[in-house]
């Protein structure tokens, strides 16, 4: 299967993933925050589906851009919004900011050039038809006690919020 | 490509992950029972967590006569993920002891702290669930997992008394150092995934020892930075300074009983990881970690000695010691580095951390169940002014309460010697003679602070002198680990061939020759 227009689709959904970054952080209302968060995630699971991972891009449409954006959702219900409307969206530290968004560029554009020999010469083979089945079979195979003792995992700390929350039990 | 389950879940699965189950059905069924029954019969969670406990060792047990009749010292499960070997196995029977001497010693604590809840026990059979994956566990995804199933069970444990401040402020402390601890300790796990494209703690040591070699003996950079990250996450887990921070402020907070419990189960299963980390998935990097243990340990021995010194409170005092006996135990590890595989110092080091650990659970639950014993109706109980003249007001609980801190200072005729003799025995056969004096300097320096807390016991008028009531569970408690305390003491033959034997290795070295 020959991939059909990679670049371009690649820097769309790049440019749709900053664009929604950018504007979780400009907006006022938190509500429109969390609109422009669900923008970025989806746009980041097209970049996993790109790189054919399906199972990838399905769990982060359904657990972040689903499940994790209506529990933040309802945080902000719960929270006062009229009142975070009216706040300042930025701090005063310019220049504390810029120096270290410098230092970080030049970290990049370092590691970006003198770090080529780390980087692959050519594009991994990727499997592509069945790289849900390889997460399946590692999962119930390699991985199946660790699978079961994350529920476990997960059942101790719902255990452990409701002991620590509830008032009375 | 299609397997069905019988692939993936074998019947020696099954065996070898008995112990675990049947404690995870345990822990669920209180969860279930506690729905049903009134205030005044909670103590009945505490028997059906002690019963499966007893299951589970059981369980263990079947296990130990399955291997001896396959002349096997360990066998493989869930593809590798698990491997249930003598070590696993001698850890599992700490966990569980350490586990039941907890419940004798909690019953009545939480009673008189009205927070005598199912989930208590619940949760802390679910540490031991984590505790045991992580002791068998093969592959870094199952021992992660296990650390956190244990880690997240005794955040909630150590803010259990939910009315008290100290234990809210503990948990939190615990809960957010632990959760950074965890992330700095998993990065390093994924770079070593990504050095060598494998979990499995097998293939990790085969692929770092073929690239080494490969490399002419050097070791490369991110090898360093992961075994770094890895390092401090493990150090951060048994609490060696200067990663120890989180240590005192959440055995004060935490209820005593759980402190007892942390001290000794929590830190046996973290060193139980460690060893499996360091001894065999990152064995060909020693060169270049025991330069770094040996720093951490003399750090470690000479800050929380001094820090020791000027606690006033029994838990915090405690706490120190406890970070003291860390640093005692990792120079078990030294002589890693410069004696070869089938040496005698290189499993006399090894040797000691395994009983030292054991002799350790013992001698501070007793010390810690005396601690509990001290809370009553309307005192708090953890300040040394409230063990004063505590031979005036129960004459048993402070000779036994004498014994621990002589056992904890390392005194001969009882246990704590036999775990720091092994330890010193090891530097002094690989050579390392100033690094075992000055672990015995320490030593001498700790029975000062233990014996503050004798001279308060024995010497100093008592603030009320009533008698104090003791309860059934904890006088077994005490008896128990008094009896161990002792008799590790003055009949070690029997322990030291527990120990060879988990580490599978014969009875004829020069040192069970010595003992005779």
């Amino acid at each position: 299967m020959q991939p059909v227009a990679t670049t371009f689709f690649f820097y769309l959904l790049s440019g749709l993933a900053v664009l929604g970054g950018i504007l979780v952080i400009t907006r006022k209302n938190p509500v429109h925050s969390a609109l422009a968060l669900i923008l970025t995630l989806l746009s980041l699971a097209g970049l996993y589906l790109m790189l054919y991972a399906p199972f990838v891009a399905g769990v982060q449409i359904i657990l972040y851009a689903g499940g994790i954006m209506v529990l933040f959702l309802f945080v902000i219900m719960l929270v006062n919004l009229e009142r975070s409307a009216k706040e300042e969206q930025f701090n005063k530290q310019w220049i504390a900011g810029t120096a270290a968004a410098l230092a970080l560029g030049v970290l990049f554009i370092l590691v970006y050039t003198g770090g080529k020999a780390l980087f692959p010469e050519h594009l991994a083979q990727l499997p592509e038809q069945s790289n849900t089945q390889e997460v399946a079979i590692l999962l119930y195979g390699n991985y199946m006690f660790a699978f079961e003792i994350a529920s476990l995992l997960l059942l101790v700390a719902i255990i452990g919020a409701v002991v620590m929350a509830k008032k009375r039990i | 490509m299609t397997g069905n389950i019988s692939q993936f879940f074998t019947g020696i699965d099954y065996l070898l992950s008995l112990p675990i189950i049947l404690l995870t059905l345990f822990a669920l069924g209180i969860l279930l029972i506690d729905l049903m029954i009134p205030t005044e019969w909670k103590w009945t969670n505490a028997v059906t967590a002690f019963v499966g406990i007893a299951f589970s060792a059981a369980g263990v047990l079947k296990i130990q006569y399955a291997l001896d009749q396959a002349h096997l010292s360990g066998q493989q499960a869930f593809m590798g993920s698990m491997v249930v070997d003598h070590f696993a196995i001698y850890f599992w029977y700490l966990f569980l002891a350490g586990a039941a001497i907890s419940i004798l010693v909690s019953v009545r604590y939480l009673e008189i702290e009205h927070e005598h809840h199912g989930e208590f026990y619940s949760l802390l059979l679910f540490s031991v669930v984590g505790m045991m994956v992580m002791a068998s566990g093969f592959d870094v995804v199952l021992i992660f997992i296990g650390l956190e199933l244990m880690a997240i069970s005794t955040y909630v444990l150590v803010g259990f008394l939910r009315t008290d401040r100290r234990s809210n402020e503990a948990a939190l402390k615990y809960l957010l150092l632990g959760a950074f601890s965890s992330g700095i300790f998993a990065y390093g796990l994924s770079l070593f995934y990504g050095l060598t494209g494998s979990t499995n703690l097998s293939a990790i040591q085969q692929r770092l020892s073929r690239e080494i070699a490969l490399n002419g003996g050097k070791i490369g950079p991110v090898a360093i930075l992961a075994l770094l990250t890895v390092s401090t996450g493990l150090l951060f887990k048994i609490a060696a300074i200067p990663f120890h921070q989180w240590l005192p402020d959440a055995y004060e907070g935490a209820p005593t009983s759980v402190t007892g419990f942390m001290s000794v189960a929590v830190k046996a299963a973290a060193w139980a990881m460690l060893l499996r980390i360091l001894l065999w998935g990152l064995y060909p990097l020693r060169t270049v970690y025991v330069p770094l243990v040996v720093f951490v340990s003399i750090a470690t021995m000479t800050g929380a000695n001094l820090a020791a010194l000027t606690q006033n409170n029994l838990k915090r005092l405690l706490a120190y010691s406890s970070i003291a006996h860390v640093g005692y135990m990792l120079l078990g590890l030294v002589a890693l580095a410069s004696v070869e595989y089938p040496d005698a110092a290189f499993f006399d080091g090894f040797k000691g951390i395994l009983m030292y650990l054991l002799v350790y659970t013992f001698m501070n639950l007793g010390a810690f169940a005396v601690i509990t014993s001290l809370r009553q109706r309307d005192v708090i109980g953890d300040e040394i002014d409230d063990i004063a003249g505590l031979f005036s007001r129960a004459p048993t609980e402070a000779v036994l309460m004498l014994i621990f801190l002589l056992s904890l200072a390392g005194i001969p005729p009882l246990a704590g010697f036999y775990g720091k003799y092994f330890i010193f025995l090891s530097l002094i056969e690989s050579g390392h003679y100033v690094l075992a004096s000055l672990g015995v300097l320490y030593a001498l320096f700790g029975l000062y602070y233990y014996m503050r807390i004798a001279n308060a016991m024995f010497m100093r008028e008592a603030m009320d002198g009533t008698r104090l009531p003791i309860s059934v569970g904890m006088r077994v408690a005490l008896g128990v680990t008094a009896l161990a305390t002792v008799f590790i003491g003055v009949f070690p033959e029997q322990f030291i061939r527990a120990v060879n034997w988990s580490l599978n290795i014969s009875q004829t070295s020069a040192i069970a020759s010595l003992m005779r």
